[in-house]
């Protein structure tokens, strides 16, 4: 197994640099949830130049779509989505200062490739741990696309929310390297 | 001719669909906790223990095992000597996991293939229907994912593939999802009856309880072989790399055409749900 960090939102390249592909991060703050739907609008914004509703430079996006917060809950479950239904659109928010994201799932040749470029990581959360998940989530509110429902954007306080590092600001990936190690030919 | 209320049906699918999602079937507790003594890979270990103790928290704390509640799948068996009162069957069933859905706080995961609105209550609900002989009603509700769905494949093969063709085309459908449909997964294969059978066929093979061996011996070690094979790909909890990668590989076949040897494989992630009603 790697090393261990704790990382505190906004982050910076020097937040990002050490980090390894195998490394386990715990993560508090303020990270901003965004699915496909959300990204697609996003995306809209930053082509015509609008402001965007969260920003991106910094940040964390946690690719989620919680479920509804029974009574007495700040959020449902809160596992990560697949990841490669992002890949359209990461490359352009890692340009703009996107630091990291969290999902499950294979990224693209693109999407890995605009990590080394412009310094960002990727890590996978458990997929399926979708109670578990909540615990670290404190606080959620909807801050763009009410309308979009679980797909809405949220900004989240986050505390020791749990990851592993996939992606690397070397290029590595955990997914590959991982297997290698386990597979029998 | 047993008459059944819509209401009794109403009723039982909404609580089936909230059962489903918060709490995690015994079998699929028992192949996780057996998985755990065969796993290699220290954060493999660590995975499937998360896994567990997430089932335990969404137990204990009524909240569902997955955010990812999936589209309402609904097989159901009518006895043929059952007469539904009060309404129509589809109806009833759909105003259950409406409710099911809103009452239990299970996410509504349905939306326009093209506009992406949500439809705001989890319908349209699939439903797949057989007639049989008796005074029953059974209903098994099956909530399925978004991540697993979409690796799942079908094809149409050509019948001089043979087993061999059907095994390479299930191990390469597993290795090409990878770490996408949140492993370690169940694999539900379907061999024969049409186009659209084989697909029906494998989404129901995984309501077969993990555990239980296949009824027919020569599908049972067939079943036992591809599991041995899947594993070697060392894909892994999560796709991280590892010795569980599937917890078994479940098989439903049937005839099928002169020309076609018809193969569906469904994935199906670690949180298996799958909750049966006899009315």
């Amino acid at each position: 197994m790697g090393k261990e960090y704790h990382l505190k939102t906004p982050l910076s390249v020097e937040d990002i640099e050490p980090l390894r592909s195998g490394d386990r991060v715990t993560i508090s703050g303020i990270i901003y949830t965004a699915r496909d739907a959300a990204h697609r609008k996003i995306m809209e914004l930053i082509e015509a130049e609008k402001e965007l509703p969260i920003p991106i430079e910094g940040q964390i996006i946690y690719y989620v779509g919680p479920s509804p917060a029974p009574p007495g809950r700040v959020i449902g479950a809160a596992g990560p989505t697949t990841s490669y239904r992002m890949d359209p659109f990461a490359p352009k928010l890692l340009e703009l200062g996107l630091k990291g994201m969290i999902g499950k799932g294979k990224r693209s040749k693109e999407v890995i490739e605009a990590m080394v470029r412009h310094k960002g990581v990727y890590m996978a959360a458990i997929g399926g741990a979708g109670a578990l998940m909540a615990r670290a989530i404190k606080a959620a509110r909807v801050v763009a696309y009410e309308e979009l429902g679980p797909e809405a954007v949220r900004e989240l306080r986050v505390e020791s929310l749990p990851a592993i590092v996939v992606n690397d600001t070397l290029g590595n990936d955990l997914y590959v390297e991982g297997q290698k190690k386990y597979r029998i030919n | 001719m047993r008459e059944i209320s819509t209401q009794t049906i109403v009723d039982a699918v909404k609580d089936a669909s909230i059962q489903a999602n918060l709490e995690l079937g015994d079998d699929v507790v028992q192949a996780l906790e057996s998985a755990l003594e065969y796993e290699e890979s220290n954060v493999g270990k660590d995975i499937i223990k998360k896994l567990l103790e997430n089932a335990r928290i969404a137990r204990e704390e009524r909240i569902p095992i997955c955010q990812d509640t999936g589209v309402a799948v609904l097989f159901v068996e009518l006895g043929q000597e059952v007469s539904v009162k009060g309404g129509g069957l589809h109806q009833a069933l759909e105003e259950g996991i409406r409710k099911g859905y809103k009452e239990g706080f299970l996410r509504k995961s349905v939306c326009h293939p093209f506009t992406r609105k949500n439809t705001g209550d989890n319908t349209p609900i699939i439903v797949h229907l057989d007639l049989v002989s008796g005074d029953k009603l059974k209903i098994w509700v099956v909530p399925k994912g978004g991540g697993s769905e979409n690796m799942s494949r079908l094809f149409m093969l050509l019948p001089s593939a043979g087993w061999a063709g059907v095994k390479e085309k299930i191990v390469q459908t597993v290795a090409e999802a990878g770490p996408n449909p949140c492993p370690p997964t169940i694999i539900g294969v379907g061999i024969g009856g049409n186009f659209e059978r084989s697909a029906i066929l494998a989404k129901k093979s995984l309501l077969r309880a993990l555990g239980t061996p296949n009824p027919d011996p020569e599908l049972d070690e067939i079943e036992q072989e591809l599991l041995t094979e899947i594993n070697k790909t060392g894909i892994g909890p999560q796709g991280l790399g590892g010795r569980v990668t599937s917890l078994a590989v479940h098989i439903l076949m049937m005839p099928c055409h002169i020309a076609s040897l018809p193969l569906a494989v469904n994935i199906q992630c670690h949180a298996s749900r799958h909750v049966e009603v006899v009315l």
